[in-house]
């Protein structure tokens, strides 16, 4: 794969220079809205590493669909500098027009919706960045994501992760960490699970997991047999068995 | 037009620097040629025909700018400016003020004619300046009436290619229209799908809903059974104003929705305190609103026209014609960058009705936009709501 190159008129590009060109490009907009935040490059890797991720798993040319796409950065993204033919949702309106400023073609509607409008095996890829925790019917959504697309991008939080482990254990209160800053009062995460629920749940429902990547200790690594304490979040590819 | 119009301040004169300033209104002989009249949908055939159309803008040279605006059930092409000539008395309104989409066209707008070449064009069967019921047949000297062709919106599609054919445009940048306009710009997407790149439909679907077919059904009945209306004879006596107004009025509130006529106007009485038990006359504030609508409505319109465009919409359905009844079928023919705008509260063309395109647009595999926007205007709010629309019309004009 990474010896694939990539014609335009400006030049010839191998999938790894198409994929930091991208990246640069991505972060270049992301570092204008993070200017203010006191360590503005910390704030954009963290919340964009998964970006990084999926950049380099897209093959160019592929059909894209983003479930919660956000402002759309990494689908405008895929849609201009990988040429990917894309189609995205997302329920906030603000963030939904700020994603069609891009250029993304945004479905201003709650996910649960619109699963139900598209074929089976319509994308090749479809995302769901840090979401799954969030919704009611997550089974119902990863079985969707699974129909309607090829592969399926799913990244999540990890709650196996040992800050997230010693909170609950040694201080008896519900985590809060860097990744995880809400309380329980206001929390998005509805279902909590750890990596290795996750991995349960896949095989339980012959869903092929494809070794994914972690953010752990700031950095991304290929996910390994400690990831479901080591891990913060995790990224995972999954397709039907 | 709409309920809130009269708090709508921001009315921009012919010398804004915003404003396209005065406008001149153009026609267009179509279809002239004796050995190729226009065919209509529904089997008619009739030519010449004239169309009536203004322009804001200039053309570029390689004529890729070209943006078309679809106008409403009882709209013109007088979308943007002030009309340098108002002649007669269907276009004494024009005197007070702009052309019914100003807010959105203009210099530096959102649909900027500093950019963009802006056409808009009346409808066939409209009464302002193409040809229509109103029109003399040139076969025998007299109106045309009822004796007018039945159109479509399919014919209408086919006459406004060929007006912008004529004006040596092949591909248009964008079409946009709300409510009928909307139809009208969806089915030239489907009719001439490489000859549109851009398409965005307001407050409008593939099809009048069931209830829509039911209030244009009232609307024609109180026309139809006017003492004046005369099977559409009438050119020569009193028009049948009566029934117009009740058309009107009855529209009129399928344009608003509960909570904007609510707010607006609530139980209270027309410049008293208490009632005075009249069955005749006004009592309420909201009688007296519509009542104002339908006098200035009848003043500027011609019944016959309402007839045969009102026809129009009710017969325009989009899977019918070009899927055999099947939607997803039907979208796949668009090649157009498509937004679909719905708004809450509209019951005429309802958010449920604008996602049935949406979906199947997603069911055929065309990457589309669509936004609800929250509002309590009801139909009107694609015409209210401007600070939303000028912001969706500018994200969906931008590359």
């Amino acid at each position: 794969m990474v010896d694939d190159i990539y014609r335009f008129p400006e030049g010839d590009l191998t999938r790894a220079e198409l994929v930091d060109l991208a990246m640069t490009h991505l972060l270049g907009k992301l570092r204008d809205e993070y200017k203010e935040s006191p360590r503005p490059e910390t704030s954009v890797v963290r919340r964009r590493w998964q970006d990084r991720v999926i950049l380099g798993e897209i093959v160019p040319g592929s059909t894209v669909l983003d479930l919660g796409c956000g402002r759309g950065e990494l689908m405008g993204c895929l849609i201009g500098e990988m040429g990917a033919k894309g189609q995205a949702v997302e329920v906030d309106p603000e963030a939904a027009m700020a994603a069609m400023e891009l250029g993304v073609p945004v479905l201003n509607l709650d996910l649960n919706e619109v699963l139900g409008d598209f074929p089976d095996s319509s994308f090749d890829y479809v995302i769901l960045e840090s979401t799954l925790q969030t919704l009611k019917a997550p089974l119902k959504v990863m079985n969707e994501i699974l129909r309607v697309g090829r592969r399926g991008i799913v990244s999540f939080p990890n709650f196996g992760h040992w800050r997230v482990r010693l909170d609950l254990a040694v201080r008896g209160r519900m985590p809060v960490t860097q990744g995880l800053p809400y309380g329980w009062y206001d929390t998005p995460n509805i279902h909590l699970f750890t990596l290795s629920d996750f991995f349960d749940w896949c095989k339980e429902s012959q869903v092929k997991a494809d070794p994914g990547f972690a953010l752990a200790d700031g950095q991304i690594q290929p996910l390994s047999e400690e990831s479901n304490i080591s891990a913060e979040e995790v990224l995972v590819f999954l397709e039907k068995a | 037009m709409s309920v809130d119009g009269d708090e709508i301040k921001e009315i921009h004169g012919p010398d804004h620097p915003e404003s396209v300033g005065w406008t001149k209104s153009q026609k267009m002989e179509l279809f002239a040629d004796p050995d190729n009249p226009l065919t209509l949908e529904a089997g008619w055939v009739i030519g010449p025909i004239e169309s009536e159309y203004e322009t804001y803008g200039k053309l570029n040279d390689s004529a890729s700018n070209a943006v078309l605006i679809c106008h409403a059930l009882t709209g013109d092409a007088h979308a943007a400016g002030w009309d340098s000539n108002p002649v007669g008395p269907l276009r004494e309104y024009r005197k007070k003020k702009p052309g019914w989409w100003d807010t959105m066209i203009g210099p530096g707008k959102a649909i900027d004619t500093s950019r963009f070449f802006v056409i808009c064009i009346n409808v066939l069967g409209s009464c302002y300046g193409s040809t229509g019921p109103s029109s003399v047949n040139p076969e025998t000297g007299q109106p045309w009436g009822l004796r007018f062709p039945v159109v479509t919106v399919g014919d209408w599609a086919r006459v406004q290619m060929e007006l912008l054919t004529r004006l040596g445009i092949y591909r248009l940048r964008a079409v946009i229209g709300g409510s009928m306009g909307g139809q009208i710009g969806l089915e030239m997407a489907l009719a001439y799908p490489d000859r549109v790149r851009s398409m965005a439909i307001l407050s409008a679907g593939h099809r009048v809903t069931t209830q829509g077919l039911a209030f244009n059904a009232v609307g024609r009945h109180a026309i139809i059974n006017d003492p004046n209306f005369k099977s559409g004879d009438y050119y020569l006596g009193p028009p049948p104003l009566s029934g117009l107004a009740a058309a009107r009025m009855m529209a009129q509130i399928t344009y608003l929705s509960e909570e904007s006529m609510g707010n607006k106007f609530g139980r209270r009485l027309r410049g008293k305190d208490s009632p005075d038990f009249t069955l005749t006359g006004i009592e309420f504030e909201m009688e007296s609103y519509l009542n104002h609508q339908a006098e200035s409505f009848v003043a500027r319109y011609d019944a016959n026209s309402y007839l045969y465009i009102t026809r129009a919409m009710d017969y325009y359905e989009a899977a019918e014609k070009w899927g055999s009844g099947d939607l997803a079928k039907t979208a796949a023919r668009i090649k157009a960058k498509t937004m679909v705008v719905s708004f809450s509260s509209d019951w005429l063309f309802p958010p449920e009705l604008c996602r049935e395109l949406v979906s199947a647009m997603c069911l055929a595999g065309c990457p589309v936009s669509y936004v609800n926007i929250p509002s309590r205007y009801g139909h009107d709010a694609f015409l209210v709501e401007t600070e939303a629309v000028r912001r969706l019309i500018r994200i969906f004009l931008k590359d």
